[in-house]
């Protein structure tokens, strides 16, 4: 955290080159065997650094996110063994069945973040409660032998690495390890405990007055419904069986619902448990503080473009609910870095002008690599333009002006965003979505004043009743007043004398009784039909008609004005000059890195192989097959032509038949039968290659056919 | 009431072990007619079974402890193999002989069982006593090595010692008996608790406190509300204890006393209710029970385990879920009719054949190949899914957390075949 803290100092005031020095040794590999200019180097650094920076936020975001959870379970644990060992005479102590305390953790069904989490929650355990964790796993755990073992060698080891003076102590535990049961973790347990109490008071005050005097055992079973009932059943009948000894806590880590503890164990099993549920924060919000405290912040240069954001959302929501592979999938945009010549000035962009000069040294040689940068100078006046492309001095001034100007657009598009935000999730139906995330995708894509959904929101917000209209401002003033950009004195101005406004309404409101109720009370005397239908249209007329109230002139005036804030600055991010040198947007890059296909492009691969060999020959015109294709692409598509069970000679004929088409007919007997021979080991090869892929299989039905696996087999 | 009689041992020790198995007096006293004198030789093997919580354990461990007969007490479940079984037997053993410890002997086989133990008896002053080995939860016996189970009912006969074997199991001999055969044991019933003997065992541990009348009420109120469900003494013990101090609510308030039993029923009998539905069933905890108990709130306000029954899934597995269901319950022919759009006419009358009229929901799951899964998928979803890693690892994943499972996992590239584990109500909730 230190180093985190470190890091984010010499950034934002002076990124000096001394501090990013930390790896050196693995620029080589952005390099890649080039000369290593000094410009990649560069960008290997500022890449280096920003990657440690946003690492060290998400752990962090997820140590907050985590920290109610944690902070419930350790008081759980606290207080699951604070009486032992027992000495109390209460008479019920007899009768209860002393149970053992467990905590069911419901964590999601995003696995892939568990580690993390129970990585954390050990650490925590080990700080404040209890030396003795044992993390246990399925996959280790087949038998309940196993799961001893694995117990007992966590739990002794941990006192090994706790004090490693005591080398008696090791031999011994060594070798008890070879009887693996509960009372020699017993036995273990009070010589650990004894030692604590009787030992030299300079050496023990420390840890036992963490830890207290007993503290207790906790077994984390991370993948509950993995483990098998068995294996749980035994685990658990023999834990409480010693519990009078060894003050036992389970953690059970849930991936699914606290249901599943009662489908997996019997009652008679289930009730030896005193389980207490413990909930994690869904990985949804997760993923929205990630969001904001990542991209929608000023303080990281590096972002994500509309559709690439889009990318990584998506295969979060669609496939796997893990915050991990969306922080691997932003990590990877980073090869942004790698590819673009001018993104080493994002690092600089926050930082004051001296960083940038040093930065823009380089820049000068290859001005016109950006495409953005030329649409750019080819819009300045004549002699701009010359400056431009000869003058470094000039080149740096505006360079460095216009990332001035770009960081200034981050964050007043940051605040606004989020005034938005708060008007338009309050909005019934949401037509520009719940979550901040959607929000930003859309402005992002285009003008968001441009869209349909936000005309129809703004008419939305054009009916919000006082009180939200209220309070919505008062947040606006809020987000506005906390925000770093120095421009919005005005605005929180004037949402402030909205807000008076509002008040001076009410104050009138309350003195003049409302016409309407009067004309009313006029109504229900009359009782005459006709006159009734002519006060009635009569009234329809002057609503008609009628003068907007104060109110909602008022309201209309509001929303008009955050109409003319959103176009100002919610401008999408392209239409931007040098936003590629902070921007990823090559969402088809992200795509193929983390969400392949591999059947896809095995069929691709198989079935026109141009497109991986590059070789013209191999060029066809429409379906037909060249027999310059490799043996295994002739086979695979002539067997997409055959139903489930591939007769093998059949095969070997159509495949003999492509092989020769464009030989000559009259070639002599005894050659031909030598191809032949050829063609058939030829085509076994390839057969069993595709075989070896997956492809095919040995059919059991008839002995000479093969059964297909894929697509259209049955 | 038999009173136990015996010659071998003093009067007041035996009523001393009356008064602690209440009940229980006509087993005893039939195993100590078995056991006979200290030194005489008995049955070599003596096999007792009856339900849960019939007292079994119980009753032998007051009846060697008591009498104090030398013996052996070990759990088949907690010694899962049966070297660690051997060996906590011999440990057992040498600890009753010497105060010094003597260093870990590995004892592998059955063989170098009975040497060391013949050893381990001889250091011992037995005195020719019958030594008692016990072996609670003796189900497990049968899944150690073949030879265990014939040789403990026969470690009289090998060891040529004066040594008996108890066996306490759940089951009854017959699920026991190896197919080589054996030496059959004595067999012993521990038939279950009448509700009589429920409510005298339960009342006899009053707390000092109240009076004895007074608490037998209360257990007769209690018997009444979870007899129903529950005939487990020891279950039914701690609840008894759990919910006590709210039976005496009135009387500490000072709102009634011992003897108004009606009020006091009153006040306990919708509580003991929920107490059914909640703590009995481990919905919550005791102790979260027992801080509702303080803070006199509403149970309403916590959840039980199974009111989060709701699992937040990815958008596709979600599909992948709802398609593996419908696969698992529909027969591969109707694939067709609801799944292709123009899937032409089908004749009504034949369509079904006789047996799948019954319900598949009775049937249960069948297995079904991920091809059919993906082709289901690809068409109850609206837009195209492409077959990339991430659908094929959610699978996988859908495997791990228990909602399908694999079916004959013999090879991957043979085309696995799976079964959705999940329920009508799950899928319901999933497709919402």
């Amino acid at each position: 955290w230190g180093f985190f803290a470190l890091l984010q100092g010499c950034f934002v005031f002076k990124p000096s080159p001394k501090k990013r020095k930390v790896s050196h040794e693995t620029e080589h590999d952005l390099g890649e065997g080039e000369v290593v200019s000094e410009d990649t180097e560069l960008r290997f650094l500022t890449c280096q650094s920003l990657w440690n920076q946003i690492k060290a936020e998400t752990e962090q975001i997820q140590e907050d996110l985590n920290k109610q959870l944690f902070d419930n379970l350790t008081g759980f644990l606290r207080q699951s063994h604070a009486d032992f060992p027992e000495k109390t005479t209460e008479w019920t102590r007899g009768l209860r069945s002393r149970e053992i305390p467990t905590a069911a953790l419901v964590l999601g069904v995003n696995v892939t973040d568990h580690n993390l989490t129970f990585r954390s929650l050990s650490e925590v355990l080990q700080n404040n409660i209890t030396p003795y964790v044992a993390l246990l796993e399925a996959k280790n755990c087949a038998g309940i032998k196993h799961l001893m073992q694995k117990l007992l060698g966590q739990l002794m080891n941990c006192q090994v690495d706790e004090d490693s003076l005591e080398d008696e102590d090791y031999v011994q535990v060594s070798q008890k390890r070879i009887r693996c049961s509960m009372s020699s973790l017993v036995t273990w347990y009070q010589s650990v405990t004894k030692k604590t109490d009787s030992a030299t008071p300079s050496k023990r005050t420390t840890s036992s007055s963490k830890y207290g005097q007993h503290p207790p055992i906790v077994v984390v079973l991370k993948d509950m419904e993995s483990f098998s009932t068995k294996v749980l059943e035994d685990f658990i009948v023999i834990s409480s069986q010693h519990i009078h000894e060894l003050p036992l806590v389970l953690i059970f880590g849930i991936a699914t619902s606290p249901m599943m503890i009662h489908n997996l164990l019997p009652h008679s099993v289930s009730s030896l448990l005193c389980i207490e549920l413990f909930q994690s924060l869904s990985c949804k919000e997760h993923l929205s503080t990630v969001i904001e405290k990542l991209l929608l912040s000023p303080q990281y240069p590096f972002k994500l473009g509309e559709k690439a954001l889009q990318v990584l959302i998506n295969i979060f929501l669609y496939h796997d609910f893990s915050v991990q592979n969306f922080v691997k999938g932003y990590q990877v945009g980073n090869e942004h870095f790698k590819l673009r010549p001018w993104s080493g000035l994002a690092g600089c962009e926050g930082g004051s002008r001296r960083a940038g000069e040093g930065l823009l040294t380089r820049p000068c040689n290859d001005r016109t690599k950006s495409n953005g940068f030329k649409v750019y100078v080819e819009s300045q006046g004549s002699e701009k333009q010359i400056a431009l492309l000869t003058e470094d001095s000039c080149l740096k001034e505006t360079v460095q002006e216009l990332l001035e100007n770009l960081h200034v657009y981050h964050e007043n598009y940051i605040s606004v965003l989020r005034c938005l935000h708060i008007f338009t999730s309050f909005l019934p139906k949401h037509p520009l979505g719940k979550q901040l995330r959607e929000l930003h995708c859309t402005c992002l894509e285009d003008r968001v004043w441009e869209t349909e959904e936000y005309e129809s929101s703004l008419q939305l917000a054009r009916m919000l009743n006082k009180s939200d209209l209220v309070t919505m401002l008062q947040q606006c003033v809020e987000i506005f007043v906390s925000s770093s950009g120095k421009q919005f004195g005005e605005i929180v101005e004037k949402l402030k004398e909205f807000l008076t406004q509002f008040q001076k309404l009410e104050a009138e409101a309350f003195q003049e009784p409302d016409v309407s109720i009067s004309s009313q009370k006029e109504l229900q005397k009359k009782t005459d039909l006709y006159h009734l239908q002519k006060t009635l249209l009569e009234l329809k007329e002057s609503k008609r008609s009628k003068k907007l109230t104060k109110f909602e002139l008022l309201r209309f005036e509001i929303v008009d004005y955050i109409d003319s804030l959103v176009r100002q600055y919610l401008l999408p991010a392209d239409h931007k000059t040098l936003h590629e040198v902070m921007y990823f947007n090559t969402a088809s890059m992200l795509r193929e890195h983390l969400n392949a296909a591999p059947r896809i492009a095995l069929h691709a691969a198989l079935n026109n192989p141009y497109c991986y060999l590059k070789n013209q020959a191999l060029r066809t015109a429409g379906g037909s097959i060249s027999n310059k294709a490799p043996d295994i692409c002739i086979v695979y598509r002539l067997h997409l032509e055959c139903g489930r069970l591939i007769n093998l000679v059949d095969w070997l004929e159509a495949f003999s038949t492509v092989l020769m088409a464009t030989e000559e007919p009259n070639a002599d007997a005894s050659s031909s039968d030598q191809d032949d021979d050829v063609i058939h080991a030829r085509f076994i090869r390839a057969v069993s290659e595709l075989e070896f892929l997956g492809f095919i299989k040995p059919s059991k039905q008839k002995t000479d056919h093969v059964a297909r696996l894929t697509w259209g087999g049955c | 009431m038999p009173n136990l009689e015996h010659p071998a041992y003093p009067a007041a020790k035996l009523l001393q072990l009356e008064s602690l198995v209440p009940c229980r007096e006509s087993q005893v006293s039939l195993l100590l007619s078995i056991f006979g004198e200290r030194e005489q030789f008995t049955f070599p093997s003596i096999f007792i079974y009856g339900h849960r919580a019939s007292g079994k354990t119980y009753v032998m461990h007051t009846l060697l402890n008591t009498l104090q007969l030398p013996h052996v007490f070990v759990n088949c479940v907690e010694y899962f193999t049966s070297r660690l079984l051997l060996e906590e037997i011999l440990i057992q053993l040498q600890s009753y002989s010497e105060a010094e410890q003597t260093s870990h002997v590995p004892c592998d086989t059955l063989n170098d069982f009975v040497r060391l133990f013949k050893q381990a008896v001889a250091s011992r002053e037995l005195q020719d006593q019958t030594l008692y080995i016990v072996l609670d939860r003796a189900e497990q016996l049968r899944e150690m090595e073949a030879n265990i189970l014939p040789a403990f009912l026969r470690l009289q006969e090998l060891t040529d010692r004066n040594v008996t074997v108890v066996l306490l199991s759940e089951i009854v001999w017959e699920l026991f008996r190896p197919n080589t055969g054996c030496l059959e044991p004595v067999t012993l019933y521990f038939p279950d608790y009448s509700i009589g003997h429920l409510q005298k065992i339960l009342s006899q541990n009053h707390p000092p406190v109240y009076s004895a009348d007074f608490y037998a009420a209360y257990i007769n109120i209690l018997l009444g509300v979870f007899y129903m469900v529950c005939r487990d003494l020891k279950e039914l013990q701690h609840l008894a204890a759990l919910n006590f101090s709210k039976y005496c609510e009135p009387v500490v308030r000072g709102e009634a006393n011992e003897r108004d039993t009606r009020k006091l029923w009153k006040n306990i009998e919708p509580h003991l209710k929920k107490a059914m539905q909640t703590v009995y069933l481990r919905e919550i905890s005791s102790s979260q029970w027992e801080r509702l108990q303080c803070d006199d709130g509403e149970p309403g306000q916590l959840k039980g385990l199974s009111a989060h029954t709701h699992v937040e899934l990815p958008y596709y597995s979600k599909f992948l879920l709802i398609a593996a269901y419908l696969a698992s319950y529909n027969p591969v022919r109707t694939d067709k009719r609801f799944f292709v759009k123009h899937h032409g006419k089908i004749r009504k009358t034949n369509f079904m054949k006789k047996h799948e009229k019954t319900s598949s929901h009775l049937l249960g799951p069948k297995p079904f190949p991920l091809d059919r899964l993906l082709a289901i998928l690809h068409s109850i979803v609206d837009n195209r899914v492409a077959p990339t890693a991430n659908i094929f690892s959610q699978i996988t994943s859908l495997v791990t957390l228990q909602l399908l499972s694999m079916v004959g996992n013999n090879d991957q590239l043979d085309g696995p075949r799976y079964k959705c584990t999940v329920s009508l109500d799950f899928i319901r909730a999933v497709a919402r």
